[in-house]
């Protein structure tokens, strides 16, 4: 009987989280947005947020690309369809590897920060300070930082295939020796713009919402303690990390499975 | 009693299981400094939360300047916030700004001001707290007394009619505990202001404070001025008022006879 | 940091992102050229389509000019039907005549269709646009010989297919002809 008093509670309060976070999100969002004070405020945010991941983006992006065109050589070769490299590397990149592995970068690099920010905000009572002075914390704190990760991650997720695929080019055609013109061509006649690029990037802008809300979120309904707030970050990577992969079998299941 | 400016009536909120207050009730006077004192945990930061109108009551009313908080809408509420404002026991400066940018905060908020008047307006308050030598230093470069002050200057930015202090003296030397007692004293005779300290410093608050309200278990258990409080026949206001260690409230945390546990325990 | 540093950083990202997307949109992708051009309809019935996906490329002599848009049976005859998209340059320029193949690229490859055009005359072209045709120009071929061809023109069937060759099948007719000598 404990036992299913113990998981009725944990769904209940499940569902509780669950519309404490959807109150939040509708709270930052649904208001005329004032764009004397807020332009700045988000451009703040973009730099913190955006900015801040390009290195670990283009770095990470290079090493993946780098490793895809050795690994997808060593097995394409063995067929002597070693100029298929291009289409391997392009389309797994930007059907799965560009927005997936972006947002679990994400989520580790800004994700957290934001997470950390926020509950350090709540526990220093800052948050409480700017209720006092009259001003809605949901729309001057919360806003900006979602706008902020909703826009960058995507652009995150471009330039992460883009940098992966000069990684693959840098391995497959200089170092291994795939014909540079044949690299290009086939990986263009296989990659179609609104299949592969488009339904990447909506992956990459759910993903955004998923991973900034998910941080916004823990960092905002977090114990304001330092315990509380080490706990929030740690949820924030796990959360969202899982979100992600789980949300991406999702959408890859009605984009691609036709 | 002269007018006051905030009234609590009949006010009972409870967190959970646990009742806080019941059916408890004073009045704030206006113009005057006012302390509410208890030991800790009785919920006096509650009291301050209740009274911005960030937390509801369960039962009862609560009217600041004869308006009742909880009845009001967000807009009402927020308007009436610009009246108020609270100095919060950490401070709770911006930490990604400047002294001077966190006093010119509400300003750029909530005026038009342009920014000539506002540096003129900021320079003002922060000379009045002490720290307009202090103004470009960022928040984690302040001592706890420093950033305490220029908290308080961020709250008087916009001259509110009554400003709530939450432990104010919490953890502060001894000097920097004398300026914020003259600080507070000084301000509310210039500003005109009522203000309402929350806090368990006897001695500095009983020097300032006209009007005091003493809580414990669930409600007021004396109130008045700080003579009479000295003089109040309670057990209870006495043996808080004086620190003793043993009383009303007992040294011992509840617990089965010592004893009993004692020999319960050689016998396992 | 100064809000000035902040703002050209930020223009900087954004703008990383912007080229991003061009190069793959450009370099990586093939958009603009035979991607989003426009395209008409047609459909041939097979007797077996072997491993035939959607999507797959359907060329004239090697050179992709549209991609398969469906596949699937047709109620009464329980035949495979392919609907292809083509592009909308070549309407009206094949004949009725025209043959369409299922083959592989490789051994291993994909399999697409391969259409073997026959040219449509031009009165049957004039009157597949929709406009209006000179009688007195029939000095074609076609018209010689009296065999009246149609344009192809947008959802129109394709009879003369070849079905796709399968494995088994092939065995299975090399070793009857075997037994038969």
């Amino acid at each position: 009987m404990d036992f299913l008093q113990a998981l009725g509670h944990k769904t209940l309060s499940r569902f509780a989280s669950l519309g404490r976070a959807t109150r939040m999100l509708l709270g930052a969002l649904l208001s005329m947005p004032n764009f004397k004070k807020g332009t700045p405020l988000l451009i703040k945010q973009l730099y913190m947020v955006g900015h801040q991941s390009l290195l670990i983006i283009m770095v990470s992006g290079l090493f993946i690309g780098m490793v895809l065109a050795l690994q997808g050589y060593t097995v394409l070769v063995g067929y002597g369809a070693e100029d298929s490299l291009g289409p391997l590397v392009a389309l797994s990149l930007l059907r799965e590897l560009g927005p997936v592995v972006t947002a679990l970068l994400f989520a580790g690099r800004a994700g957290s920060a934001l997470t950390a920010e926020i509950g350090l905000m709540k526990a220093t009572e800052q948050l409480s300070s700017l209720e006092m002075m009259a001003i809605d914390p949901l729309k001057r704190v919360v806003a900006p930082r979602f706008w902020a990760g909703f826009i960058s991650m995507p652009l995150l997720a471009l330039i992460f295939s883009a940098v992966a695929i000069i990684g693959a080019h840098l391995v497959g055609v200089d170092w291994l020796g795939v014909d540079s013109g044949s690299f290009w061509s086939i990986m263009q006649s296989q990659v179609s713009f609104q299949q592969d690029i488009l339904n990447g990037m909506i992956k990459s802008f759910v993903f955004a919402l998923i991973v900034t809300w998910i941080a916004l979120y823990k960092g905002y309904d977090c114990v304001p303690t330092s315990e509380g707030i080490s706990k929030a970050t740690t949820e924030t990577v796990v959360h969202s990390s899982l979100a992600v992969l789980g949300f991406d079998f999702l959408l890859t299941a009605v984009m691609f499975s036709s | 009693m002269s007018q006051s400016i905030i009234e609590i009536k009949d006010v009972t909120f409870s967190r959970g299981d646990r009742t806080i207050y019941k059916n408890m009730s004073f009045s704030v006077p206006k113009g005057k400094i006012t302390a509410i004192m208890g030991p800790s945990g009785i919920g006096k930061t509650t009291m301050l939360r209740l009274i911005g109108g960030q937390l509801k009551p369960d039962s009862g009313d609560i009217t600041f300047e004869g308006q009742s908080v909880p009845g009001m809408t967000r807009a009402e509420l927020y308007e009436a916030r610009t009246k108020m404002s609270m100095l919060f026991q950490s401070g709770a400066l911006f930490t990604d700004m400047s002294v001077f940018d966190n006093v010119a905060f509400p300003l750029r908020e909530h005026t038009q001001l342009s920014e000539e008047l506002i540096r003129l307006v900021v320079l003002m308050k922060l000379q009045a707290v002490g720290l307009r030598g202090a103004r470009d230093l960022m928040p984690s470069e302040l001592s706890g007394g420093m950033a305490r002050r220029a908290a308080l200057a961020r709250s008087i930015a916009l001259d509110p009619e009554l400003i709530m202090y939450d432990e104010p003296f919490a953890g502060q030397d001894p000097i920097s505990m004398g300026v914020l007692v003259r600080l507070i004293k000084s301000l509310n005779q210039v500003l005109g202001l009522s203000s309402l300290i929350v806090t368990h410093d006897v001695t500095e608050v009983l020097s300032i404070a006209d009007h005091v309200v003493i809580i414990a278990e669930q409600g007021v258990i004396g109130s008045g001025s700080p003579e009479q409080m000295l003089r109040h026949s309670s057990p209870l206001v006495q043996q808080f008022l004086k620190g003793l260690s043993d009383g009303p409230v007992p040294f011992h945390f509840k617990a089965a006879p010592y004893e009993d546990e004692l020999l319960l325990g050689a016998q396992q | 940091m100064n809000t000035r540093k902040i703002e050209i950083l930020v223009g900087l990202f954004v703008a990383l992102g912007v080229a991003a997307f061009a190069v793959l949109a450009l370099k990586v992708a093939n958009s603009g050229i035979s991607g989003n051009g426009e395209t008409y309809t047609l459909s041939a019935k097979f007797e077996n389509i072997g491993s035939l996906k959607t999507r797959a490329p359907i060329k004239v002599g090697g050179v992709v000019i549209g991609r398969v848009e469906s596949i699937y049976i047709h109620p009464q005859e329980f035949l495979p039907v392919v609907n292809m998209s083509i592009d909308a340059n070549y309407e009206c320029q094949f004949s009725d005549t025209t043959t369409v193949s299922i083959l592989t690229s490789g051994i291993l490859g994909e399999q697409y269709l391969g259409i073997s055009p026959v040219i449509a005359a031009e009165s049957a072209k004039q009157t597949c646009l929709g406009n209006d045709v000179a009688s007195d120009t029939g000095s074609e071929l076609d018209d010689l010989f009296g065999v009246e061809s149609v344009a192809l023109k947008d959802g129109d069937m394709l009879t003369d297919t070849k079905s796709a060759l399968v494995l088994e099948e092939l065995i299975g007719q090399f070793l009857f002809n075997q037994g038969g000598e």
